[in-house]
């Protein structure tokens, strides 16, 4: 079943300097259980889109399309309705734990926030909730740390308490938000290893915001590449390491240091001024005169494996 | 390291703390503690200088001095207290709502603190206070009404920058509303330097009623307060130094003592310091 169905989303920002174009006509379907990654260089609008969906933006963001979640449009509902949703039905990991929770409370205190609001649980009830789900991030000796400030806990403990603050309220979806930047790379295979184990047991949907594609691929069930505002390339990961198709998607594989650091020329475009059809037309080595003219529109190229591009047109 | 554990060890901080506890029970017992009665007329010992029974002597309605300091300890600590809690209460919901929710209310509150913060407090505070009419209350209201600018100014300042913390929009995506998150997340990060700066105030504040008592706004007679003493003092200075000096000093050593305590305070609350006391 379909848990979250985002159809034809667009979000622009106004500034003094012209129309930012962060995401621009967007479709995406979320299973129950499944586990999506959505790829991109830095600024091409996937925070932005994860930002959306729990309706996050700041209030001069102009959203149109349609978020639907188990049915009901997240876009259309009032603020008390999304309220309701955020934390209880779809949290949110943000990417650097230390500045994500509050100097002045305890770790105890905030991981038992969402459970008060949501749940209304006693105080006491409260805390035996998160000193559990503490255990089961593999926090050590949880009843002494619940009493700690952000400060006393180490990088990969304080993510770890903020995958607990995520999951307490058993949400449908998670939207991990680059959950892995910024911890050293033994943390972060531990917080690989202990996301992916979480969600199995939870049986709980991802949304995973990345740049990281090795994260991505142990994570995820199916990827979703994005450059400036649109998805180029849509498949399982299997289908997008086997056989890329978009030229983008070929680019940012062989720009890994495994294959060898081969980095893509130019940069990417500045969101305020895009270029005319294919985005990717001026980095592209196989572009020809109709990619600059007119915009792909996404290609079946396999069972479940779609990609933006005319050279499978 | 906790803050008391820090306040410990900051000398002045600890002095300016034994003094305003010394004072705050002289206020509460003055009526034990005091030899006569502050208002009692004597006009057979009229000005006498310090003695045995009179230790800080008689004034001009022959009222032992001392008795009446004692009893001033009262008015001048309630009072200042009082302005302090008016102060912080306007200060940080004015300027906490300003800084939340920005847009007109921000711009129309902080034009009106421009405008206050353009006048020198203390003459606007006078004029209040003439107009209102002289007793303690209206001194009160007229401190209070003039002196919150500052602090929401400051509050508004650090609202502005915590509010765009990524641990504000973590608490949005949890679920919270705007009033929980003003209360859970951001009034406790607030809360300290304006907590230094209301100690520091103080002194300003002591000081603020007693030139307002001394200027005939204040505190009426027969009232003992210690500005208004100065007042009533001020015809006798030549001969009788002791009716000005006694209720200066007390004034003096209360503001030095709040001084000293906001000092120790926004020492032990400044992380930076923190290092430098741990090396």
């Amino acid at each position: 079943m379909t848990l979250l169905s985002i159809e034809n989303l667009n979000a622009h920002f106004h500034t003094e300097d012209g129309a930012v174009r962060a995401v621009n006509g967007i479709d995406l379907n979320i299973e129950e259980g499944e586990k999506l990654g959505l790829i991109g260089e830095t600024g091409c609008g996937k925070t932005v889109l994860g930002l959306a969906i729990l309706r996050l933006l700041s209030e001069n963001t102009k959203i149109e399309g349609k978020i639907l979640y188990k049915g009901k449009n997240l876009l259309t509902m009032s603020d008390n309705e999304i309220r309701k949703i955020r934390g209880k039905e779809i949290a949110m990991i943000f990417q650097n734990p230390l500045s994500s929770m509050n100097p002045v409370l305890t770790v105890g205190t905030q991981v038992a926030e969402p459970v008060e609001l949501h749940q209304h649980l006693k105080k006491q009830d409260a805390m035996r909730r998160v000193i559990e789900m503490l255990k089961s991030v593999k926090i050590p000796l949880p009843q002494e740390r619940v009493k700690e400030y952000p400060h006393e806990f180490s990088g990969g403990m304080r993510q770890r308490a903020m995958i607990a603050m995520g999951l307490i309220c058993m949400p449908s979806l998670i939207i991990a938000d680059e959950p892995t930047t910024g911890l050293d790379v033994t943390i972060q295979a531990q917080i690989v290893e202990l996301m992916k184990e979480v969600l199995r047991d939870s049986g709980t949907s991802m949304l995973l915001i990345t740049h990281d594609l090795a994260v991505a691929s142990e994570l995820c069930d199916n990827i979703a590449v994005m450059y400036p505002g649109e998805i180029v390339e849509y498949g399982s990961v299997r289908d997008l390491f086997k056989d890329p198709k978009h030229p983008y998607t070929r680019g940012f594989l062989n720009s890994l240091p495994s294959k060898g650091f081969k980095p893509i020329t130019g940069t990417s475009p500045s969101l305020i001024n895009l270029p005319k059809g294919c985005k990717f037309h001026p980095r592209c080595s196989l572009a020809t005169d109709k990619c600059k003219i007119k915009r792909p529109e996404l290609i079946k190229v396999g069972k479940k494996h779609y990609v933006r591009c005319f050279l499978y047109d | 390291m906790s803050l008391y554990l820090k306040l410990k060890k900051d000398k002045p901080a600890m002095l300016g703390i034994v003094i305003i506890i010394f004072f705050a029970s002289i206020a509460v017992f003055a009526p034990y503690i005091a030899p006569h009665d502050p208002l009692e007329l004597n006009l057979e010992e009229r000005l006498l200088s310090p003695s045995v029974d009179h230790p800080m002597g008689t004034d001009n309605l022959g009222r032992d001095v001392l008795s009446r300091v004692l009893y001033g300890t009262r008015v001048s600590l309630s009072m200042s207290a009082a302005v302090v809690t008016i102060i912080m209460v306007l200060g940080i919901t004015i300027g906490t709502v300003a800084g939340y929710f920005g847009g007109v209310v921000d711009d129309v509150t902080m034009r009106v603190v421009d405008v206050l913060l353009a006048f020198p407090s203390i003459i606007l505070a006078l004029v209040i206070a003439g107009l209102l009419g002289p007793s303690l209350t209206n001194v009160m209201i007229a401190l209070g009404a003039i002196w919150w600018v500052g602090y929401s100014r400051i509050v508004r300042g650090s609202v502005l920058s915590i509010k765009e913390k990524e641990f504000v929009e973590a608490a949005r995506a949890m679920g919270c509303s705007d009033t929980y998150i003003i209360r859970r997340h951001i009034l406790p990060n607030v809360l300290s330097p304006v907590i230094v700066l209301a100690t520091l105030d103080m002194g300003h504040i002591i000081l603020s009623i007693a030139a307002l008592s001394f200027l005939g706004l204040g505190a009426q007679p027969p009232i003992p307060e210690w500005g208004a003493m100065l007042n009533e003092g001020k015809p006798f200075m030549e001969s009788a130094s002791h009716l000005m000096i006694f209720p200066g000093l007390m004034i003096m050593i209360t503001v030095l003592a709040f001084n000293f305590i906001g000092d120790g305070l926004r020492d032990a609350l400044d992380p930076r310091m923190q290092e430098m006391l741990i090396k």
